[in-house]
């Protein structure tokens, strides 16, 4: 009988059965992260992303590691720098212009070429240094602004390099964490992959970075292996990233341009993606009931009203702006927003290094804000005009028209007449650097601009020096006086870390107490994921990390 | 014809000069910084001057323009902002994508807008009268972003028959014709195709009307023609209106939506279009406009002189 049992071909074919199997098994568990993100592109991929924070939280710090990192394992702690490439920094005793960075032995990049101290002068030349081979124009903006005092780097040896400074600066670290490094070495190889045809050296640098981008090389926990442009890129685990907590347990991870909330949330919710970026907030608690989880955290972002100065400001006598930030009661615009804010208490939260302990508490104290305006000469009878500029939407704006119809109303218990100037985001945007007093203020007394304090700099020098009023910078109200001068220079010049953070307490004590700012929300970031991911820590940051996530595979 | 094609052809020319002085225009005129994408705000002023310089916006308007429209004639709409990448290239891919939906959409479209349309012209104040033409005036009526959202919410999350967002499991980039990736077509094609739909519908429904109470047609009837036979030469009569009218709605499908294909994120140009102007990516916006109203003048064209084939009148005026 041509079927008689036999049983080495049963244990065959139960073997082979059990090899295809595995294999099946093998490729339907790779495990594959999917996510949605806002941006309606891709964010750039050759070490140094546009599109915002998003862009460096996806295409940056998966990819590509700075000298610098910030600390994202912890959700209940203010996000801190922590050494990343560099394992410790100091300012030269001699001249406070120069910094030593010792760097991280025994890293690679993706291509398998050695991280040193060459690798980070390259890195620094490429946005530098025009008369580098390797110099790119279109990365200037991004890095240079965030870094705006570094001059340049030296090698001391392979894992030493010295950087030079414009002036005294100890905000250098913190704004290091946006130079990424890319490999020099796979840069070279792709120039020399550039058709000899292109002749001109800098088409060929340009054409080298275009054909970087598309096959990147950092030292990150992530390999970007696929771009389509516009819809899609890939990126693969780096099983031999150098920090062992950060090596990844995913397998893959996709990333796709969902600009749209509506379209973001269907494809969560139809599991075409496992994770997304600020869904439609009407839509969370469909989001939860469904299984999915949300995530939130407050952000270093501020959703201020920014006062004017200048003469004739109803904002200059100081019980006015102190009024205002007591008159709102934050927990009920938190509720308007389905919990999509955080109460702030300032720029920076109690606990954080640079908060400083306030003397002025802002709360909600309708007593002590009506107290204070009728100390300042005003009634229901006799109400202070304001007039706000703002815009319908923008970047960072959150839900701009609600918000503020919901602080003139609240704000009208206080004698406050609120008049809104809404303008288009740009226009308003372009005002933040003409100052108060300028044709595109529109007559406004306060601007409605948030920003992202993560730097000191950027979360208040910028607002409260004399050498950063319009157009250098966004001081829009000419806030200006010796003693944030001063503080700000002290803070610039004290170069140990618990000193530095000492004197940006002070400043930010400080500002609160003379209120330049009504202080309205934080952001929150908010994020919805499949249950299937875990390990999810939302910092108290603009960025995630996703190395130490997994997730478990399935639908 | 000859004649009249090259008559046509010269008409173009300054119609895309106009085009591309409008388009260029257009741009710069808008509020804002066209570094937007590449300098964060918070960057310094001196940055900012040597980023214009870097990018040639220091220059005078009409400078910019002369050589971007040299390098336009010579196919080069210059480099993305915002990316790096070549325009052309960018605005090529997406001009294939939307081709895809476009026509997918135009065959959904022009095959119930037709069919209804005849329908309810020549059964015309009968049911079926009332009924094509109530689904007409829906298909004018109803916005498609609207709509297109309730197909995702009932068909993706839902139901979770079709896949609410993209050109496919992998991209557009690797488009095949196999289910896994038509499902990704089905529903923003068939958003797409509403609107065409209603107006040839309503447009075809006004011209048969008008066609069958012309005088030759109970001239043919007395004559003893046959119902089908009278049909055909109610169609001959309606094709260059038709044509005039689904050669508008394809122009209008080929330059993409916004809307539409922002909605179902699909990679075409209204896509496209949609950052760029988020971006303020100039070279971009400008590509993609000087693209999408080329499209139109070709498109134009092409119907006036097929126009002018069927219908020898349209010659002699």
């Amino acid at each position: 009988m041509w079927f008689r049992f036999r049983p080495a071909v049963l244990a065959g074919a139960i073997a082979l059965a059990g090899t295809l199997l595995a294999s099946g098994s093998v490729i339907a568990q790779e495990k594959v992260l999917r996510i949605g993100m806002t941006a309606a592109d891709i964010p750039r991929t050759h070490g140094q992303p546009d599109q915002g924070f998003e862009g460096n939280r996806f295409t940056g710090i998966p990819m590509y590691d700075a000298l610098v990192h910030w600390d994202l394992s912890k959700g209940d702690a203010a996000s801190v720098i922590i050494p990343g490439l560099a394992t410790e920094w100091a300012v030269s005793p001699t001249d406070p212009t120069k910094w030593i960075f010792k760097l991280r032995p025994g890293v690679k990049f993706h291509d398998g070429s050695a991280f040193n101290a060459d690798a980070v002068v390259w890195n620094v030349q490429k946005v530098l240094d025009q008369s580098a081979p390797h110099f790119d124009q279109s990365q200037v903006g991004v890095t240079v602004s965030r870094m705006p005092n570094l001059v340049s780097a030296r090698k001391i040896d392979d894992l030493t390099v010295e950087l030079t400074t414009r002036a005294p600066d100890s905000f250098i670290p913190i704004n290091l964490t946006n130079l990424f490094m890319a490999s020099p070495a796979h840069w070279q190889k792709l120039l020399g992959e550039v058709p000899a045809s292109v002749a001109d050296p800098k088409a060929r640098a340009a054409a080298a970075w275009t054909a970087f981008a598309a096959n990147p090389s950092g030292t990150g926990p992530f390999r970007g292996v696929r771009l389509v442009p516009r819809e899609r890129f890939e990126m693969v685990a780096n099983k031999g990233y150098w920090d062992p907590a950060r090596t990844p347990k995913i397998d893959r991870v996709v990333l796709l341009p969902l600009p749209e909330a509506n379209a973001r949330t269907a494809a969560l919710l139809a599991g075409q993606v496992d994770w997304i970026e600020a869904p439609a907030p009407d839509a969370v608690q469909q989001i939860t009931s469904r299984g999915f989880k949300m995530y939130q955290n407050a952000q270093p972002h501020v959703w201020p009203w920014q006062f004017s100065f200048r003469e004739g400001s109803p904002w200059l006598d100081r019980r006015v702006r102190h009024a205002a930030n007591l008159c709102i009661n934050r927990d009920e615009l938190k509720q308007l927003l389905n919990g999509q804010m955080e109460v702030p208490r300032g720029t920076y939260p109690p606990g954080h290094p640079w908060w400083g302990n306030p003397s002025f508490e802002i709360k909600y104290d309708l007593a002590a804000a009506k107290r204070l305006m009728t100390e300042a000469g005003f009634s229901a009878a006799r109400p202070i005009t304001v007039k706000i500029l703002t815009s319908a939407s923008g970047s960072g704006q959150m839900q701009p028209i609600v918000m503020n119809e919901w602080l003139q109303q609240a704000l009208k218990e206080c004698f406050f007449n609120v008049e809104l100037e809404v303008g288009e985001w740009n226009q308003v945007f372009t005002n933040w650097r003409e100052g108060a007093g300028s044709a595109g203020a529109r007559g406004a007394s306060a601007t409605n601009v948030t920003f992202a304090a993560m730097d000191p700099f950027f979360g208040m020098i910028r607002f409260v020096t004399r050498q950063t009023n319009p157009p250098a910078s966004n001081n829009w109200g000419f806030f200006n006086s010796d003693e944030f001068d001063q503080l700000a220079a002290t803070a610039r010049s004290t170069f140990d870390n618990a000193g530095r953070d000492r004197a940006l307490a002070a400043l930010h004590k400080r500002i609160v107490e003379e209120a330049p700012f009504l202080w309205v929300a934080h952001d929150v970031g908010p994020r919805a994921m499949s249950a299937r991911v875990s390990g999810v820590v939302q910092p108290r940051s603009w960025f995630i990390d996703i190395a130490p996530m997994d997730i478990r595979p399935g639908s | 014809m000859l004649v009249y094609l090259g008559k046509r052809l010269v008409y173009t020319i300054p119609i895309v000069i106009g085009v591309s002085i409008v388009c260029f225009m257009l741009v710069h005129i808008a509020p804002g910084d066209p570094l937007v994408s590449v300098l964060p705000p918070d960057a310094s002023e001196q940055l900012k001057i040597q980023m214009m310089a870097a990018y040639g916006f220091d220059r005078p308007y009409y400078e910019q323009f002369f050589k971007w429209c040299l390098r336009a004639i010579q196919g080069d709409l210059g480099t993305s902002i915002a990316t790096g990448r070549s325009v052309t290239g960018e605005v090529l891919n997406a001009v294939r994508n939307t081709l895809l939906l476009a026509v997918v959409a135009t065959f959904i479209g022009f095959f119930f807008g037709l069919l209804f349309g005849f329908v309810a012209g020549y059964f015309r104040n009968s049911a079926i009268d009332k009924i094509a033409s109530i689904l007409s005036v829906i298909g004018v009526s109803v916005p498609h972003y609207w709509l297109g959202m309730v197909l995702v919410i009932v068909f993706a999350a839902q139901l979770n028959w079709l896949p609410p967002t993209g050109a496919g499991p992998g991209g557009s980039s690797e488009w095949r014709p196999d289910w896994a990736h038509i499902r990704h077509l089905i529903l923003p094609a068939v958003t797409m195709s509403v609107i065409p739909m209603g107006i040839v519908a309503r447009t075809i429904r006004a011209l048969v009307a008008d066609i069958l109470s012309q005088d030759f047609v109970p001239a043919l009837r007395a004559k003893g023609l046959s119902e089908l036979g009278i049909f055909g030469h109610v169609v001959k009569n309606a094709a260059p209106t038709a044509l005039a009218v689904m050669g508008l709605q394809l122009g209008y499908l080929l330059g993409g939506s916004i809307l539409i294909e922002t909605v179902f994120s699909w990679p075409g140009t209204g896509f496209l279009l949609n950052a760029a102007i988020f971006q303020r990516d100039l070279p971009l916006l400008q590509g993609t406009i000087l693209v999408l109203a080329l499209f139109f003048v070709m498109l134009n064209l092409i119907v006036d002189v097929v126009q002018t084939a069927i219908d020898p009148r349209i010659q002699r005026s």
